[in-house]
C-alpha cells in the first residue's frame, strides 16, 4: 500500500469537513464536520506511525480522539445552552458580540 | 515490484472502504435531514476505524469504535432531539452564501493533494508491518507521554464539569 492515498484520503475527507463547517447553519451540523475534520487528521497520524515505524502516531490519534470527546461534549452542551435562550441553533443568528 | 509487496487484496478494501467514506462525508455535509447526517456520519466513523486496522493500529480502531460510534454519536443525537422539535426536512440547514465554501474546499484540496502528490509520490508503507501491540502502545503512554496523559484526563474532567454547569436549568 502506498502512503500517498491514505493521506488523500485524510485530505479529501478535511476538505468536505472545512466545506460543512463554511457551508452549514446549524450549529450540530458544524459540530459534526468538526468531527470529520478530526478525523482525516488520526487517519495521517496512523499512516505516518505506520510508514515511520513509530509508535507516537497511535499515542497522538488517541488523545486526539479523547480532546474530540470533550469538545463535543462541551460543544453540545453551549448549543443546548443557546437553544434554550434563543429557541434558535441558526448560527447566523447569534449576533450580540458584533460591534 | 514483487506481486507479494502490491497486497492487491488490502487495496481493494481500501478503495471500497475509502469510496463509501468519502460518499458518506458528502452526505453529511449536504443532506437535508439532521439524523441522516449523524447516521452518515457513523459510516465515516466505521469506515475510519476499518482504515485503522489496515494502517496495524488495532488499539485505535477499537477505541474509535467504543468512542465515536458508542458515546460521541449518542450525544450528537442527543444534541439532534433536544433542539429540534421535529424531525425530518428542514429548508435553512445552509447559509445564505454556502457556495462559497465549494470553491475554498476545492482549491485547499488542490493545494493539499499538489503537496502531497509531490512531497510522497511512490512511498510504500511498510508489508510487513506487526499490529502495534497495546501493550508497546499503553508502555509508551505511561511513559514518556504521562504529562500530557495527565494533562489530558483533567481537560477530560473540566469539560464534563463545564458541560453539566453549561446544560444544568437553574
Amino acid at each position: 500500500m502506498l502512503l500517498n492515498q491514505f493521506l488523500l484520503l485524510g485530505a479529501v475527507l478535511f476538505c468536505i469537513g472545512v466545506y460543512g463547517v463554511i457551508a452549514r447553519k446549524n450549529a450540530v451540523m458544524v459540530l459534526m464536520s468538526i468531527e470529520l475534520i478530526l478525523n482525516s487528521v488520526n487517519i495521517n497520524l496512523l499512516a505516518f506511525s505506520l510508514f515511520n515505524d513509530n509508535i507516537d502516531g497511535n499515542v497522538f490519534a488517541l488523545f486526539i480522539i479523547a480532546v474530540a470527546a470533550a469538545e463535543v461534549g462541551v460543544g453540545l452542551a453551549l448549543v443546548l445552552l443557546v437553544y434554550r435562550n434563543r429557541r434558535s441553533i441558526a448560527l447566523d443568528e447569534l449576533s450580540e458580540m458584533k460591534g | 515490484m514483487l506481486a507479494s509487496s502490491v497486497q492487491v487484496a488490502q487495496n481493494i478494501g481500501f478503495g471500497i472502504i475509502a469510496a463509501v467514506m468519502v460518499v458518506a462525508a458528502i452526505s453529511v455535509v449536504t443532506n437535508r435531514n439532521v439524523v441522516h447526517a449523524a447516521l452518515s456520519l457513523v459510516i465515516v466513523m466505521a469506515g475510519a476505524a476499518a482504515q485503522y486496522i489496515l494502517l496495524a493500529a488495532e488499539f485505535v480502531a477499537v477505541t474509535q469504535v467504543l468512542v465515536y460510534i458508542g458515546a460521541v454519536m449518542v450525544l450528537f443525537l442527543f444534541g439532534v432531539m433536544l433542539t429540534r422539535a421535529r424531525l425530518g426536512h428542514e429548508a435553512d440547514l445552509n447559509n445564505k452564501n454556502f457556495a462559497i465554501g465549494i470553491p475554498v474546499a476545492l482549491i485547499m484540496l488542490g493545494v493539499m493533494a499538489w503537496a502531497l502528490i509531490d512531497g510522497y509520490r511512490g512511498e510504500k508503507l511498510p508489508s510487513d508491518a506487526q499490529p502495534v501491540s497495546t501493550q508497546a502502545l499503553s508502555d509508551s503512554i505511561f511513559a514518556p507521554y504521562l504529562v500530557p496523559f495527565w494533562a489530558l484526563s483533567f481537560l477530560l474532567l473540566i469539560a464534563v464539569v463545564g458541560a453539566i454547569v453549561l446544560a444544568r436549568k437553574d
